[in-house]
């Protein structure tokens, strides 16, 4: 079995905490993960109109190149990058008219039908690393850790590329489990944060962050935990704003799942990256004594 | 405000590039108004998807065009897995979308972003809202 990862544009950028815990999580527990070679954005959004094919040119492309390096599955960790490349897939599977034109138009690649599987990173975990191996290898037990489980909108709609059966909510509290964390789930736990409206309508895309984060403290969460750089940025960057504006009571801690993952395999802080993460979430964590450098600070 | 519906004012040309893009027909939907009740920017539409979905019914090109609702959406899919009628909701938003970017409308101008902006969000979110919302 030959893995392929597909990082996308945001990791390599403004989320290497998401990025970096993962890589180095995957090398302390033992797994083989080839960046992909020549990988090129996947477009963000999967394109609804009929007409359209032009837009599923580029995950397409991204598959094929899984497919050259000799993959039967391809890993990302960006949950739209997961929804964008999974969609493209299922239409090169199912699709054989869309297929032929696809195919056709990329005429300098070799012809796709969806030999390649997307997986996200928390199924790869779960299915192939196994909670078990990932429970025997924690070195510092998040034990005490009231941690909210968000999913957002694109790994878990539509159903057909969903992470798990959308109506189980288990694969991200299982995964917290696995690093003796406890997984609180909270009505908003699927709400949209807003997405590209935050740059077109930031009020909207605001309300509804607040929504998402009061909900998780009603709950009795400490903190959230998330796999997507948009959703980090609406719940945790804008809290600033949010408080300003008297939209939520108390700052949230926010975490990438990756970064408890490295944290919780006892990895050091160039791993975790919570120099990225916010200021509560340091704090958070150092209240609880689990060993975090104390250089770190946050941003 | 009175609305004069027949033959006349129905668009049919307009319901039948709508359900061409979208891949779905409007005439499924009954009116329950679920994905209103679901939608998380439902607060801050002029109109809920329930009633454009009424509007691209009775072939309202031009009450359809004047709503900010698809202009609000945030393709999150959320409509769409409620529908009890199984309408691909999120799959007409677009279509109604690209009815006016088609016309070759930007509802954001990336030129015109402040650079602090730019610099601040992750690239997803500029590439999906330009993807969205951009000619």
């Amino acid at each position: 079995m030959k893995i392929s990862y597909y990082p996308g544009c945001t990791l390599k950028t403004k989320a290497r905490n998401l990025e970096d815990a993962a890589v180095a999580s995957m090398a302390a527990l033992g797994v083989d993960f080839q960046e992909l070679e020549r990988w090129n954005c996947c477009g963000a959004v999967h394109s609804l109109a009929d007409d359209d094919l032009i837009h599923h040119v580029a995950p397409v492309r991204d598959l094929v190149r899984a497919m050259d390096q000799g993959s039967d599955k391809v890993v990302t960790l960006c949950s739209m990058c997961y929804n964008t490349l999974a969609r493209a897939n299922l239409l090169m599977r199912q699709d054989e008219v869309k297929r032929k034109t696809i195919n056709d138009f990329m005429s300098e690649e070799k012809d796709y039908h969806g030999e390649v599987e997307v997986l996200h990173f928390l199924n790869f975990l779960r299915d192939h690393v196994g909670f078990d191996k990932v429970r025997e290898r924690v070195k510092v037990p998040l034990n005490g850790l009231k941690v909210a489980t968000y999913y957002g909108c694109t790994l878990v709609r539509p159903g057909n590329v969903a992470i798990e059966p959308p109506a189980d909510r288990k694969l991200m509290a299982e995964f917290l489990e696995a690093i003796w964390a406890s997984p609180v789930d909270f009505a908003d736990a699927t709400t949209c944060c807003g997405s590209y409206q935050v740059l077109a309508n930031p009020d909207a895309a605001l309300d509804v962050a607040a929504r998402i984060l009061e909900s998780a403290t009603r709950a009795g969460a400490e903190a959230v935990v998330l796999s997507c750089p948009l959703c980090e940025y609406s719940l945790a960057r804008k809290q600033d704003e949010l408080l300003q504006k008297n939209k939520i009571s108390k700052d949230v801690p926010v975490f990438y799942f990756t970064q408890l993952l490295a944290a919780a395999l006892g990895l050091g802080s160039e791993a975790c990256r919570f120099d990225l993460s916010p200021r509560c979430s340091v704090e958070l964590l150092k209240s609880k004594n689990y060993p975090i450098d104390a250089a770190v600070v946050g941003v | 405000m009175p609305i004069e519906i027949s033959d006349k004012t129905i668009k049919r040309e307009f319901i039948e590039r709508l359900a061409k893009l979208s891949g779905q027909d409007v005439y499924k939907c009954f009116q329950c108004g679920t994905c209103a009740g679901a939608c998380p920017m439902s607060g801050h539409m002029d109109s809920v998807p329930r009633k454009v979905m009424r509007m691209a019914q009775l072939g309202m090109e031009e009450r359809v065009g004047e709503t900010r609702t698809c202009w609000t959406c945030a393709s999150c899919h959320t409509c769409t897995v409620n529908c009890p009628r199984g309408i691909d909701i999120a799959r007409v938003m677009e279509a109604i979308r690209l009815l006016t970017l088609r016309k070759n409308v930007n509802l954001v101008e990336p030129s015109k972003l402040p650079a602090e902006t730019v610099k601040e969000l992750p690239q997803i979110a500029l590439v999906s809202c330009f993807r969205k919302l951009t000619s």
